[in-house]
């Protein structure tokens, strides 16, 4: 891999139906890049909660990923509603998200605790009224 | 044996991907609902049995690189979850029999449950 690169998306606020088309992107381009299977899998993980969590909870927002030798950088940058307590947000089981989520298969409690499991870097900057930024690092040496 | 096997089992028909069951070799399955238990829980290889029917459903399906879906109750998907599964090269099989009655089939005749490996945090 010669350049770095930089890939953008947006992504709409409670649009269930095309939901998941820029994680299939980002997807594609790692595959393409040749990454292994198993880092590609951990980023389509991460990639996919966080854009769901743009969906349903964020008021849409962007999707960024930044790859590079060392690592594969995936962000998520929302100007919605933030998140009053992380400790409690992070912890399997708990959801604000309302009957639409989880009739499509969402509302677990589970997207942030599979994302943070799956990276090596995981940081979350929120304020309430603001939005959140999440971002998240994958280390590839 | 192959996802071909399977459907016979189940007398379950496929609602796309048809020229894949016989080639489609499986081992493995996770059965759930909820989407982040699949991303969470369901091992590489494995296919997948659920009961909803939703686009999300197929969007997970190509996320983890799932080679099959099953959809039990005889409920049908929308065009879209089809017309996306079609894309993704995923072939989708639909059993009539319950949630329970479909892994019941499945278990008894050696289909293996996947191992919870990526559940440690
Ligand atoms: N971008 C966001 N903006 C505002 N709140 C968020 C955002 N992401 C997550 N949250 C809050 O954190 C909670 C936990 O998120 P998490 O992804 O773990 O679970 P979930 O989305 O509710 O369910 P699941 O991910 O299992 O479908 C959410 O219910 C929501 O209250
Ligand atoms: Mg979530």
């Amino acid at each position: 891999m010669a350049d770095p690169i930089h890939l953008e998306y947006e992504v709409a606020a409670d649009d269930y139906q095309t939901a998941g088309t820029a994680s299939n992107s980002v997807k594609e381009t790692l595959k393409m890049l040749g990454i292994p299977t198993a880092i590609s899998r951990r980023a389509a993980i991460i990639t996919y909660e966080a854009e769901m969590n743009l969906v349903i909870h964020g008021g849409g927002g962007k999707i960024v990923a930044n790859i590079d030798e060392k690592q594969v950088e995936l962000m998520t940058i929302d100007e919605g509603p933030g998140i009053p307590n992380v400790d409690k947000a992070v912890q399997e089981g708990f959801t604000t998200a309302g009957d639409r989520a989880r009739e499509m298969g969402f509302g677990a409690g589970m997207g942030l605790p599979n994302i943070k499991r799956n990276a090596d870097i995981f940081e979350i900057f929120t304020e309430v009224g603001k939005g959140t930024t999440l971002r998240t690092v994958i280390n590839l040496q | 044996m192959t996802l071909g096997d399977i459907a016979k089992v189940l007398d379950a028909k496929a609602l796309c991907g048809e020229e894949m069951l016989e080639s489609l070799e499986i081992d493995g399955a996770f059965a759930s609902d909820l989407m982040s238990d699949v991303l969470a829980f369901c091992a590489p290889g494995a296919f997948l049995i659920t009961g909803l029917t939703n686009i999300q459903i197929v969007r997970t399906a190509q996320m983890l690189d799932i080679p099959a879906v099953l959809f039990v109750r005889g409920k049908s998907p929308l065009e879209d979850t089809v017309s996306l599964a079609k894309d993704a090269g995923i072939p989708l099989i639909l059993s009539s029999h319950n949630m329970f009655q479909t892994c019941g089939l499945l278990y008894a005749m050696g289909v293996k449950p996947t191992s919870a490996n990526s559940a440690q945090v």
